[in-house]
Formats: C-alpha cells, structure tokens, sequence
C-alpha cells in the first residue's frame, strides 16, 4: 500500500524549518533546514543517534513545539493561518504518543477518565451511554480486552505494554490523521513490543492514520516501515532518507552506512560476518559546535578536505537510487547558497 | 565435585529470594552453569527474569532483602585453589571484588562518583588492594590507551567532562586494572547510541583477546549477545531455561522461549520478515504457574507441562535445555547458517 506521493496534498509539511534553543546564552541549532513531508496513511521513521533532532521533529511535527523559522503546512495551508474552530480540529489531527507510558499517564486517574477527558472537551460524544460506548471502543481497538477489566483500574495497575496501548487509545481519542510516536516500544519488553507495533500497523490499515514513528533502533525501524520510508538524521539535518528496503539494503550517506554496518544482527553468523565501517572519530561533536560544512566530515571516512568541510551538502537525489542523499560526494555537484 | 582447571567459575544450584510483603519472591531458582577461562557468556531475559540478580548474587551485593539460600558459587583462583563465594567472610570477598571478579554495569554516569577524578577511583582503587602509585597510574594509562582514550585528558577528567561511550570505556578500563579473571557487564551497551555501541563492543572483544578475562555479559538484546557470546543462557522466571553454544541455541534452540525470543526480534539485513509476539506477561514469582513456569505462554504447550517442570536434559554436550517439547521447538526453528 505505497501511497502515490505525486496526487495527493501532504498532511503536514516542512519547509525549511530551523528550530534553535537557548540554554544557559548558548544558542544550540537543534534542527536546520529540515524538509519532510508525511502523506496521509504513510509510515515514516525518523532514526538517528541522541541529539540528532528527531524528537524534536516530531513535536513540531505533532504542534508541540513551534519552529524558529521556515514553513510548516498542514493540508497544504501555513499553520499559523489556522485561527478559532478550525485552529480545534487541526490540534486533533496531530497527535503524539510518548516514549515512556510511566510518566504520560496521570496516576490520579483511572484508564476511564484519561480517554474520557479529551472526548467531553472536544465533544465527541452526546451522552454518557454514548462516551461508554467510545471508550469501550476505543480499548477494543487497541486490544486492550475485555474493556470491562481495564476501564476501572488505575495506570499503576497495569503492565508497560498495557500503559502503552492506553496512549494509543488515547490519542485516537479524538480521531487523528497522524500520530507521532516517539520511542514508543522502547521500554517495552521484547516479547511485549511486536504485538504493540502490530497494533499500530492494523490500526493505520483500519482508520488510515499517517505514522511518524521515531526510534534509535535500526532493525525496529526496519520492521515496522518496511512499506514506508525511513529518513536518518545527524545534528540537526535530515542526511538520508528514501523507502525503507534501499535504506537498507543499498545505503548511499556514509553515516547511514556506518550505522546500518555498526549494528549488531540478532542471528551469530549474520553478525560474525558484517564487515563494519571505521569511523575517523568516535565523538559526537556537540550541538554547540557543530563542525563547519557537513557536520559528519570529522568522523566521516570519505572526508575530502576542502569540500566537505566547507559546503552544506543539500538534499538531493542521487542518480540510480531512490533516496535523496546530502552528501557532495554523491550529489551532482549544484551547490546553492 | 572436581572442577576442570579450565573452569574458572562454577555456579551450583543456586536459589535467591527477596522478602518482600506478599511473601518470598523466588528469583533466582535453582540455577548451575560453568564460567571457563576466556568464556563469554550472554545471559538473556526480559525485564524480571532474574538476570540482575543473578548478577548482583555472584558478587554477593544482593540488596537488604534479598539472600542467597542455597547453592555454591565455585571460583578457581590462577593458583588452582577454589573457593566457594557463597561464604566467603567480609574481607576475603572485598579483595575477591574488582582483583578477581569485576563489574561493569549499565548508566556509566551512576557508576563513577561524580566528585572525583578518574584518577582519584585508580588511586582508591590501588590502595584498596595495596597497588603502588606509580603501578596503578602506570596500567591506568596503558588501559585507556587500549580503549581508545587519550590518557593525560581522561586521568585528570571528572565524569561530566566525559561523554557517555568514554565514560562506559573508562569503566572498563577500570575494571582491568587488578587483572581480574572474571568482568561482569550488566547491559553495558544498553543506554548508548549505535556508534558508540559498535566502538564498545570493538573494545570489550580486543580486550579480550589480549587479557584473555572471562566475561558475564547481560543483556536483553539479543543482537548483542548473538554478536559477543560463546555461550548463551536463557533465563525465564528465574530459571536458566536453556543454556548452550551461541550457534546451537540459535540456529537449534530446544526451548520454546528461547524461540519465542528469537522470533520476535527483529533482524536489520534480513529482508522482510514476519515477526511473532509472546502473549500473556511474565509470571508471578511469588506464586508461580505449576508445571513449567513458561506453559501459560507458550505455543508448543501440551498437557504435561501444566503439571510437571521439565528437568534439564542435555541433548547435545554443551546444550542444556528444561523443555518438555524439545523437538517440536526445534523443528519450527527456521534459522540457517547460510555459510
């Protein structure tokens, strides 16, 4: 089910958007000049290590956050030009779905009230048999069954794979287009974690909701959006990003390749037989200071002086694959400014 | 019982408990494997199997409410004499810890004490165990240098002025520095980045080859033990349920949770793949499921394993397994050499 990224408006988005913080009078580039768009009923997964912006992303993405500049549209419309009602239901498309299900749930309230709260504040039902029914409904869909056993209880009460799918439950609460989930399985157990992602997939499939789904794990990522896309980011910048089988399978940015050559494989002869890529450095510059031109250029193995670490690779396609690559060794050689 | 002087540690029917206020949490249960010099086992679980404290029991640092009660932990000393762990007194177990038996554990920043210098934990380090100065200094920086760090920045550094992957490098480069012949590492890897995972893991193998140490490796990452381990042991409700060469309980896993496991993680350049979850949650240890502790779980499960624990048999040298189904479990492992 590859969505036809020619016909259809984007859900949501980037243009350009810089997103800086300040901490401490230092300002920190979190995000630079990212580009990205999410179709409707797509799977996209953001990968890359700590600090490289992708939770950052995907709450500007999901309207937590806002940017320090460039665009941001949603349904093809500046979100800033959403005002009133309208500005109601665009909330209600977006919506996140955080990474630890200890602390995103309140402890005062039972599982009842946490998806009661946003149906009666955006009225989304008409009574109180018909918020029963939502509810009832809504753990019914994310497998939370009987509805009746979970309703009652409180989030301490209940396991961190049954917490998570109450996040789920309740940012469908208010039937989003997109839902971002950040790290969602990751303090999940193993065993517990495929049936949570399996839930996500079949609930796309049924509601066709758009997945942005953020994670450190590679092989996870390549799991879960197989039929997608995933984008890899390195300080700040979006470095790769193209279908999930060449993003694996044909890697094309050096970090990209070293990452997916880095990790270990669950399977010994796989793992015994992975050649790995030396990197020049094993440090993650800070985002204080971050190094001129491509800002992978001290660890990266293809450096070439006087290039790379002078020019911003932009984000271009590279002839013969499908990804888009920022990267000058691999892009033509048409460099803005 | 003899011990093979290739054995280094030699764990026996060892059961730890915790009190807590329902009653006694049965945590580790019954458990034997052998450590052999130069060994790395990967002890693999989910969250509660018993793997930390099984950890915590070898080095005899079980919080207040947990005690060890029964079973021998054997240790082999270079000079061929053994002792048991178990009831060694206050003194011979300090110099046991960090001389002969190590620890890395998971959160680096935890583990170094915020207000000192590296080079203040060497020189504790070396009077504890009446190492001289210029000794200790003198291993500390060949030690950071093998790992990978420039020595003169790093023995003058407080941890903060540390990232994450060097401070995990100097933990370890912490933990050589008595020559011991056993490290402990608890999940290691387990809150670092991809890059920094691959140059510890680097690290840990050169270490190896050069000192020739024995390592108990936990994790719940079974990329990671698939990578690093000679010997792999599943733990389940506290019970090493299966146990074997990395190859055998891969590719010819016998126990149905070992499978399980396997089946549900993820490879990254395999391709698509079906995965497949394990329903249910792990169980009570304070009352756990008759019969074996995996049946309420397990697909393979027939009528005797609701009343029965499986014993550990051992079907292969090496391969010891507490399964009723074996060779079920094994038919349905679909994993492949492909060398």
């Amino acid at each position: 089910m590859m969505p036809n990224t020619t016909s259809t408006t984007p859900l949501i988005e980037l243009r350009g958007v810089h997103r800086q913080f300040e901490v401490d009078g230092v300002v920190l580039p979190v995000l630079q000049d990212i580009n990205l768009s999410v179709n409707p009923n797509e799977i996209i997964c953001l990968v890359g290590e700590s600090g490289c912006g992708k939770t950052t992303t995907g709450k500007i993405i999901a309207g937590l956050l806002g940017q320090s500049s460039g665009e941001v549209l949603v349904g093809g419309k500046p979100r800033e030009q959403y005002t009133g009602p309208e500005r109601s239901v665009l909330r209600r498309q977006l919506q996140i779905v955080h990474q630890d299900p200890f602390a995103s749930l309140n402890p005062a309230h039972t599982i009842g009230d946490i998806l009661s709260f946003p149906l009666k504040r955006h009225k989304l039902v008409k009574d109180r048999a018909d918020l029963r029914r939502r509810i009832w409904e809504l753990l019914t869909l994310v497998d939370l069954t009987p509805p009746g056993d979970i309703v009652n209880k409180y989030p301490h009460q209940l396991s961190g794979g049954q917490r998570q799918r109450v996040s789920i439950a309740r940012a469908l609460t208010v039937q989003p287009k997109l839902i971002v989930a950040d790290e969602a399985v990751s303090m999940v157990d193993v065993s517990i974690r495929v049936s949570i992602l399996k839930t996500l997939h079949r609930l796309k499939d049924e509601l066709g909701l758009a997945i942005v789904f953020i994670t450190h794990d590679l092989a996870l990522a390549k799991y879960f959006a197989w039929e997608g896309r995933i984008g890899v980011m390195y300080l700040g910048r979006m470095v790769e990003i193209g279908p999930t089988p060449d993003m694996i399978l044909n890697p094309q940015h050096p970090y990209t390749r070293a990452l997916m050559a880095a990790v270990p494989e669950a399977d010994p002869d796989i793992t015994r037989r992975k050649k790995h890529i030396e990197l020049r450095s094993d440090e993650i510059p800070r985002l204080s200071e971050i190094p001129h031109g491509c800002a992978f250029h001290p660890r990266c193995p293809q450096f070439l002086g006087g290039k790379c670490d002078v020019i911003v690779p932009p984000l271009l396609p590279v002839p013969g694959v499908t990804q888009t690559v920022a990267c000058v060794n691999l892009t033509p050689a048409t460099v803005g400014d | 019982m003899s011990i093979s002087p290739e054995i280094v540690l030699s764990v026996r029917n060892l059961s730890v408990s915790y009190l807590a206020k329902r009653g006694r949490v049965r945590a580790v249960n019954n458990v034997s494997f052998d450590l052999r010099k130069g060994e790395t086992l990967a002890l693999i679980g989910e969250s509660g199997c018993g793997k930390s404290t099984l950890n915590l029991a070898l080095i005899r640092q079980l919080p207040i409410t947990g005690s060890i009660d029964s079973g021998q932990i054997l240790y082999t000393r270079p000079d061929g004499q053994t002792v048991d762990v178990v009831s060694m007194r206050k003194e011979a177990l300090r110099q046991f810890l960090w001389a002969d038996c190590a620890m890395v554990f998971q959160g680096a920043l935890n583990s170094l004490n915020p207000v000192l210098r590296v080079r203040d934990l060497v020189y504790d380090t070396a009077k504890a165990h009446r190492l001289n100065k210029a000794e200790a200094r003198r291993r500390a920086f060949e030690l950071f240098q093998k790992v990978r760090l420039d020595p003169a920045r790093v023995f003058n550094a407080y941890p903060h002025e540390l990232s994450g992957g060097m401070r995990q490098r100097v933990l370890l480069a912490l933990a050589l520095l008595l020559r011991p012949q056993i490290v402990i590492m608890d999940e290691p890897t387990t809150a670092v980045d991809i890059l920094t995972q691959r140059s510890i893991l680097d690290v840990i193998e050169q270490l190896k080859a050069e000192f020739g140490f024995s390592v108990i490796f936990i994790s719940h990452d079974l990329a990671v033990a698939a990578e690093i381990a000679d010997t792999v042991a599943t733990m389940y409700a506290g019970e090493i349920i299966e146990i074997g060469p990395v190859d055998e309980v891969f590719y010819r896993s016998r126990h149905a949770y070992s499978l399980a496991l396997l089946n549900a993680a993820p490879r990254l350049s395999t391709g698509q793949e079906e995965l497949l979850s394990i329903p249910g949650s792990p169980p009570d240890l304070i009352e756990p499921p008759t019969g074996c502790k995996f049946h309420p779980r397990c697909a393979f499960a027939v009528e005797v394993c609701k009343t029965t624990p499986p014993p550990l048999i051992m079907p292969e040298p090496g391969h010891r397994v507490a399964c009723h189904e074996t060779d079920r479990v094994m038919a349905h492992n679909n994993r492949k050499i492909t060398t």
